[in-house]
């Protein structure tokens, strides 16, 4: 079977995930059949190269999105185009999708205010950015988020937007807790809880927040709603809590410490998706929905 | 006198539709007459239903007007209580109701000389058309109705689809109110079902509810043979007032097997649709067994479910054809329902168990016990520790389920809950139902089990069919509940039963409750055939099912094919762009 890999390409920035989204052309004499597996085997290549969560749901998303349409059409060439055009529709939604986010949610960011974040999110730099256009005044702490001090990035994107930014260590996150008004933190992943999946980290600001009773506001493009529900930390699979590399070549994983980590829906005050401003119990509810 | 004139003005109304055609000659007279009849049956119908609200009316106008007022109203109503007294008889037409009603029985009886035909000779007009044309009339009536009352005391205007249904609390619940009883008594005569009678001290918070004792089974009142009831469901009613059919998923399925067995032996009366006999014909068996227990609501359920198709069958079918339609609708629901649901449900939460997982069941669930036996069959290492609790004892029938499949179990008494907790990974619970608020009606001690899991961080997973799910908002397990018999509770050690004499003791109640509700914080995951849902996304999925009927199914073949929802997402969101 031959085809070419064209690769249309999301892969951002160098930080976090990178969503690479291929659009095959396959050259002859296929079924649609053929055409799904061909695809199948590109995202299971894709996500064996990086194995974020973002990118498995991502490439599945893709996957189901140019198949869900009535193929029906005699010539496969026409179902061909249809996918390809479908694909570009795709992509052009997800690349929209951050700039909705944004929009919902730098209302919720008050002139004068204090936001924590945690490591490096585009999501977030973009609603910081869009509050910063706003003309409102707010200073950021950032931790600093090993073992891959993404933090740091962060906080110098900050800089540059002439936000005030302090880096802080993970531990010292309780610490900070009673001078901030409020969390933001993006998400690799959403689940059908409703809680998500991120750094290393999330959890326990979640955990000091609730105890300080401040919001903790999670933004997330829609695609990375996944379709798993963990009931803790151990049920999320061993794939997405390590990196490909490490998979593949250590034997023994409890020696490995994941990148990631779960947090529950109760934690949770608000999520900000290109669906809308969602409470946690309400991503079930649109998900349930949608099945008609 | 204004009820009187109304039902004067509905009869002139009727005038425009079917009147003249009968005195015309000539070849449509046939079909005019059948099309008279037939409107004729569906006027008689309607016209039962508004004679009966007139009285009704005129009965609550009796109470505040006077006697004065009476007489001139019996004046009026009684030339139209013939023509309702007819109907029934005849089956036939108060077409002509020239403005003197009286004339009626008589032109009516040459028509119905010609024997009535049997419902596949009715004229093609749709069961829709007709419902239309129903619809409009009573359109037209209301608005006569509004303009001739304009005080209207208590009038309720006909329930439309349109106007909410105000429900009223069922009488079950209702057992200290005397009018209430009144009532029941009254429905049960008219049925002829014996009432049940309470027994014993009722403790003050439940003396809402019935309290029945097992060794007066309601059968012991009925005639044998009982002409009334068919036998199947006078069995079905004593196993289930004697403890022998117990569980959610056993009394549905066993009602709907009697139901079939009632099918099989019906016979349409003459001058009968099938459609509409069948359906008066179970509301005494409903009611016999609701004296017997309490219906579920898996069984309310099933009882709409069969209800809808009966009265759907379409008029044209044969009896023969019906009934075969009906078994295998009855069949086809229990094996969506409770079959296929159960291997749905298994599939999910085979991927929540996990190998070295010790979980933790309480009772005896059917769905827990297969789920459970799936798992040891798909090879997962796993041990369960089986709770329990008097006076049921229930944990020993799964007990002997799961051993016998070779499952290493734990048994232990409720109250040794927190003492097993730190060593358990999961617990896994049945439902008895899930109410439309997110919480969980089970076995009395679920909720402890939920709330003792929860403070240990334990995840809890409740795993109930779809079929389960009902309307109901519960926020409290006193509200609506059962009452077992307090008997239970007495037990014999070394010879001496302590309780003996309670009945003696003025102050003591013995309460035996059989259900209880959890909240839904302290569920972590709800496990039925459309998926894993949160606690808090049950109202979605009772909408969800109440538009496609035949949802599970089609959710199950989706749910394995694809395992689809965020591509839907995708779908919504360009809807949404």
């Amino acid at each position: 079977m031959e085809w070419t890999l064209i690769p249309v390409i999301r892969s951002l920035d160098t930080i976090g995930p990178s969503m690479l989204l291929c659009s095959l052309l396959p050259c002859s004499g296929e079924t649609i059949l053929g055409l799904r597996e061909s695809l199948k085997w590109a995202t299971d290549c894709l996500t064996g190269v990086d194995s974020s969560v973002a990118v498995s749901s991502g490439g599945e998303l893709f996957l189901r999105f140019i198949s869900l349409t009535s193929l029906e059409h005699q010539d496969l060439s026409r179902c061909k185009k249809v996918m390809e055009e479908r694909g570009e529709l795709f992509l052009e939604k997800i690349s929209l999708s951050r700039t909705k986010v944004a929009k919902l949610c730098h209302t919720f960011i008050k002139d004068g205010a204090k936001i924590l974040t945690h490591s490096s999110s585009r999501v977030v730099l973009r609603v910081l950015e869009k509050a910063a256009a706003e003309k409102k005044r707010f200073t950021v702490y950032v931790t600093e988020s090993q073992p891959d001090t993404a933090g740091k990035q962060m906080a110098d994107a900050l800089r540059r937007l002439n936000v005030p930014v302090t880096v802080v260590l993970d531990a010292a996150v309780g610490y900070v807790l009673e001078k901030v008004d409020l969390v933001i933190v993006g998400a690799e992943g959403v689940v059908e809880s409703g809680g998500i999946i991120n750094k290393i980290g999330t959890y326990q600001m979640a955990v000091c927040s609730k105890a300080h009773n401040k919001p903790f506001y999670v933004v997330a493009e829609s695609f990375k709603f996944v379709r798993l529900y963990p009931l803790n930390q151990q049920d999320v699979p061993d794939r997405f809590k390590y990196k490909a590399d490490t998979l593949r070549t250590v034997s023994d994983l409890s020696e490995e410490h994941p990148m990631i980590d779960y947090t529950p829906p109760s934690l949770i005050t608000l999520l900000f998706t290109d669906l809308g401003v969602l409470t946690p119990s309400a991503v079930s509810d649109e998900l349930i929905k949608l099945y008609l | 006198r204004d009820s009187s004139v109304n039902v004067v003005q509905l009869l002139l109304a009727r005038l425009d539709n079917g009147v003249v055609w009968l005195h015309s000659d000539g070849p449509e007279k046939k079909y005019e007459i059948r099309r008279a009849k037939n409107d004729g049956k569906e006027l008689t119908k309607e016209e039962k239903q508004r004679l009966r609200k007139e009285k009704k009316q005129q009965k609550k106008q009796k109470d505040e007007k006077g006697t004065s007022e009476r007489a001139k109203e019996k004046k009026h109503v009684a030339p139209s209580q013939p023509v309702a007294t007819q109907p029934p008889t005849q089956k036939a037409h108060t077409v002509l109701p020239a403005s003197a009603p009286i004339p009626v029985p008589a032109s009516g009886a040459p028509s119905h000389s010609s024997p009535a035909p049997s419902p596949a000779d009715k004229p093609a007009k749709s069961r829709a058309e007709l419902k239309a044309e129903r619809r409009a009339r009573q359109e037209a009536d209301r608005a006569s109705k509004q303009q001739s009352c304009s005080s209207s005391s208590k009038t309720k205007a006909p329930p439309s689809e349109l106007n909410p249904v105000v429900k009223r609390l069922p009488e079950h619940v209702q057992v200290d109110d005397p009018a209430v009883v009144k009532r029941l008594a009254k429905k049960l005569e008219r049925q002829q079902i014996p009432l049940r009678s309470d027994y014993g001290y009722k403790v003050s918070l439940f003396s809402h509810l019935h309290q029945y004792s097992r060794k007066a089974p309601l059968t012991q009142q009925l005639s044998i043979p009982s002409t009334v009831i068919h036998p199947s469901i006078v069995r079905l009613g004593l196993q289930y007032s004697q403890g022998i059919v117990v569980g959610s998923n056993a009394r549905s399925v066993a009602l709907l097997h009697a139901f079939k067995q009632v099918i099989r032996d019906y016979t349409t009366p003459p001058n009968e649709e099938l459609a509409r006999d069948l359906v008066n014909k179970l509301k005494p068996y409903i009611s016999f067994l609701n004296q017997c227990r309490p219906l579920s609501a898996s069984m309310g359920n099933a009882i709409k479910y069969i209800k809808k198709e009966i009265s759907n069958i379409p008029s044209q079918f044969k009896e023969e054809e019906a009934k075969t339609k009906l078994l295998t609708c009855i069949d086809r629901y229990i094996n969506e329902n409770v079959v296929l649901a159960a291997k749905a449900i298994s599939k999910y939460a085979i991927e929540k168990i996990s190998d070295g997982d010790v979980i933790l069941v309480y009772g005896c669930s059917s769905l827990v016990n297969h789920i459970l036996c799936e798992a040891y069959d798909k090879s997962r290492k796993f041990r369960v520790i089986i709770v329990d609790s008097r006076p049921r004892l229930e944990g020993r029938e799964a007990l002997r389920r799961l051993v016998k499949q070779g499952i290493s179990c734990t048994y232990v008494l409720i109250s040794a809950l927190s003492y097993v907790l730190p060593e358990v990974s999961k617990v896994f619970l049945g439902a008895h139902a899930l109410l439309a608020n997110g919480y969980v009606m089970s076995r009395v001690g679920t909720s402890q089990i939920a709330l003792v899991a929860r403070t240990f961080n334990v995840p809890v997973l409740v795993c109930c069919e779809t079929y389960k799910f009902c309307e109901r908002v519960q926020t409290d397990s006193f509200v609506s509940n059962e009452l077992d018999d307090p008997d239970d509770l007495m037990v014999t050690r070394k010879g001496k039963t302590q309780l003996e004499n309670w009945h003696d003791v003025s102050s003591l109640g013995l309460l035996n409750l059989v259900y209880d509700v959890t909240p839904p914080d302290f569920v972590d995951l709800v496990i039925t055939d459309l998926g894993m849902i949160p606690c808090t996304s049950v109202p979605v999925v009772l909408r969800v099912k109440n538009l496609d009927h035949s949802m599970p199914v089609w959710m199950l073949e989706r749910g394995f094919r694809h395992k689809v929802s965020p591509c839907l997402i995708l779908h919504a969101m360009l809807h949404r762009l």
